[in-house]
């Protein structure tokens, strides 16, 4: 035995136990290849410890003892999963339902919408493997990129989107990762989207809980958006309270190309989410809204980055954190202006509320500014609420438990103000509200 | 209605308020001047029940009871209303409905009725006619953006649909146009009753004219130190407040310099 092998932690060996249980598929050969170099380089590195700087307040000490063993594909197809607990106001296009991994045809609507390609990656992978060639042959080298790393090596199946230049989609699709019918079974999904030139689209990426079974789920998701192309990207994540779910998203937008994201994380248990987004091209624009309401022992993790490549590229980042019990929420917001972007002009606001004395939030902003006539407005704080506030609500009368309430959502639903559709915000509102403490009147 | 005396409070270490006494009637409006730094907004935070102003000495009996025993937001209940100097913005939360959950919650603690939607617009409506402010405000986050004169205006109009019994004023004309200073003088008259008091603070006689006080007293080195009648804030218009230091020793003469420019 090698000193190496004898080093592997109980997750490493289980995931390779994992990898070697899935017969090789027909699959083409530098996807085969893909896997095993990724699933080579997490063996060797393991998951990542605190010292590496973009883990350092998510420890994985003890996801690196547990054992991870593959979903049982016919269990999860046969799993009675209420597809109704699932349905968002105005999130009416096509929906592609995953249960611990596995697609769900019976619970998923196909729907024919003119200039849209939507389907599950592994027909994707049958049909046309060469278009998916660039973004499923990375081989990640760094041990902060374990989840990837795996994700490459195990993941199988996902969805693919592509819009057609100049088609302007008005339903918003519908991705739902539900998870938590098996335990400690890992599922692995990858999301491509290509937006075409001029095309627009709304995608929602919704976790939901199917069960409270502690699952390990990752989600590597890849997304173009072409010049002159818009995209609204609204995440959901309301994973059951055992679930660890580690996602990385990663966009890249041309010229004048613009895109939203919105993303409420509420459930989970370990929880982490790396969203990059690269303004390569003249003129892109990105706005990034996000909360994390967490309580009990919840450990919510995102990292942001944002790169602005081009000229005149503007992003606009304004994220919320509420934590209370032993909760811990962390973000870090990197926005780096690379050379040659001039002109461009790049905010990041980052508020937090603590309410109680245990949790704790951490918070990093981080600003590199290597271009002429740059606009870069940066801030980050962690407090309690508004005395004042508090104390205008009390003297017309409200109590208060119900006026820190009220402050508390107040604070939250700053993230959600620019959703345009007004039942889907409202529901995101209550959605919100359902996971904050109660703090009754005496 | 409201009795006051020798109320000594004190800020941050700090007493600003040095024996205050003061009793108002039901029906009565007072008018508060004084140098800036005087203790009138303190005073009005003490009565309203703000953390932070500790009171050291002195009570204050409102209808027979201790209001400083009471938290803000059953002083509130109880029918005292603030008019803040410096209004707070709510960012995130909607003016009507912030409204709504405090007239409610007013309610609720008298143990009245709470008011759906439909009897609250209704008020609303009603309460529009007292104090004009546009629909855009009403739907717009608590004070969110107002200009300095909304602030006041919103302020005058959350007391209309309140309907407190002491209404403590702070300075609501400061900042407003002619025509929002009539408009809110207005609001006020329309809101007098026998069984309704005002205490509003200012440092113009000029919003005097438009609502006709019964007393005026003068608030320097955080005391009552001169009352009287109307002709009171027309002699400090014009001589301002340099020649209480002649009748009143006691007082710094730095304490009434305050307002001499
Ligand atoms: N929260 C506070 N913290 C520290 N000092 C305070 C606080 N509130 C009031 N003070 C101090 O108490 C004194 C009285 O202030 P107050 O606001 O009551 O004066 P005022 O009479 O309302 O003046 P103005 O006419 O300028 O509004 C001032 O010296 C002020 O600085
Ligand atoms: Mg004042």
């Amino acid at each position: 035995m090698s000193e190496a092998t004898a080093l592997r932690t109980p997750l490493v060996e289980s995931q390779i136990q994992a990898a070697a249980a899935r017969p090789p598929g027909d699959e083409p050969a530098w996807l085969a290849q893909a896997r095993s170099e990724n699933l080579a380089a997490f063996t060797a590195g393991g998951l990542p410890d605190t010292r590496i700087e973009a883990w350092k307040y998510t420890a994985l000490r003890a996801l690196g003892q547990r054992r991870i063993g593959p979903v049982d594909v016919d269990a999860a197809l046969r799993a009675t999963v209420d597809s109704t607990g699932f349905v968002l106001p105005g999130v009416d296009g096509p929906r592609l339902v995953f249960v611990d991994g596995v697609f769900r045809a019976d619970l998923s609507t196909a729907q024919d919408v003119a200039g849209l390609q939507v389907m599950p990656l592994s027909r994707a992978l049958r049909e046309q493997p060469e278009s998916l060639r660039f973004a499923l042959s990375r081989h990640y080298r760094e041990r902060a990129d374990a989840f990837a790393q795996l994700n490459a090596a195990l993941g199988f199946d996902g969805v693919v989107v592509r819009v057609a230049p100049g088609a302007k989609l008005s339903s918003p699709l519908h991705m739902v990762f539900a998870g938590g019918t098996q335990a400690e079974a890992g599922s692995h999904l990858r999301v491509v989207v290509d937006v075409g030139a001029e095309a627009a689209v709304d995608v929602v990426e919704h976790h939901v809980a199917v069960g409270e079974a502690s699952h390990l789920a990752t989600l590597v998701t890849d997304i173009a958006v072409h010049d002159d192309a818009r995209l609204g990207w609204l995440i959901v994540q309301d994973a059951g309270v055992a679930a660890t779910l580690v996602r990385r998203t990663r966009a890249q937008l041309g010229a004048r190309a613009s895109a939203t994201v919105h993303a409420l994380e509420l459930g989970g248990a370990l929880v982490r989410h790396d969203l990059a987004c690269d303004l390569a091209g003249q003129g892109a624009h990105l706005e990034t809204r996000g909360v994390f309401v967490i309580g009990r022992r919840q450990h919510v993790d995102t990292q942001l980055s944002i790169r602005h490549g081009g000229r005149d590229t503007t992003s606009d980042a304004l994220w919320r954190g509420v934590a209370d019990g032993r909760a811990r929420g962390v973000f870090r917001g990197a926005i780096v202006v690379a050379e040659g972007a001039d002109g461009s002009d790049a905010a990041l606001s980052n508020k937090n509320l603590l309410l109680s004395a245990d949790a704790e939030i951490d918070t990093k902003p981080e600003l590199e500014i290597y271009a002429d006539e740059v606009k870069a407005a940066h801030g980050a704080t962690i407090g309690q609420l508004d005395e004042r506030a508090l104390f205008y609500l009390r003297s017309r009368g409200i109590g208060l438990a119900q006026a820190r309430s009220l402050l508390t959502l107040a604070f939250c639903r700053v993230a959600l103000a620019d959703i345009s559709d007004e039942r889907l915000r409202e529901h995101l509102g209550e959605l919100l509200d359902k996971r904050l403490p109660r703090m009754a009147d005496a | 209605m409201l009795k006051i005396d020798n109320l000594h409070a004190r800020v941050e270490g700090r007493e600003i308020l040095k024996g205050l006494s003061l009793t108002v009637n039901a029906g009565e409006v007072h008018a508060i001047m004084g140098p800036n730094g005087a203790g009138k907004s303190t005073l009005g935070n003490v009565l309203s029940g703000r953390e932070g102003y500790e009171v050291t000495a002195g009570s204050v009996i409102y209808n027979g009871t201790n209001l400083l025993d009471l938290e803000p937001e059953e002083r509130a209940a109880a029918g005292v209303f603030l008019a803040f100097q410096y209004p707070v913005e709510i960012p995130g939360v909607n003016n009507t409905y912030f409204l709504r959950a405090a007239l409610n919650a007013q309610r609720k603690r008298r143990g009245e009725e709470e008011l759906d939607s439909m009897r609250f617009l209704k008020l609303v409506r009603e309460k529009l006619k007292v104090m004009q402010i546009s629909d855009e405000l009403l739907h717009r986050a608590v004070n969110e953006g107002f200009s300095g004169g909304e602030k006041k205006r919103n302020e005058i109009f959350q007391m209309a649909v309140l309907e407190p019994k002491l209404a403590i004023l702070d300075e609501t004309d400061s900042g407003l146009d002619i025509d929002a200073l009539k408009q809110v003088a207005g609001g006020v008259n329309a809101l007098r009753s026998p069984d309704r008091s005002f205490i509003v603070v200012t440092h113009y006689q000029r919003l005097l004219d438009y609502i006709e006080p019964d007393f005026v007293h003068v608030l320097a080195g955080g005391r009552i130190v001169e009352s009287g009648d109307k002709s009171l804030a027309v002699k400090l218009e014009e001589q301002g407040y340099a020649w209480l230091a002649d009748i009143h020793p006691d007082i710094a003469r730095a304490e009434l310099a305050g307002a001499k420019a």
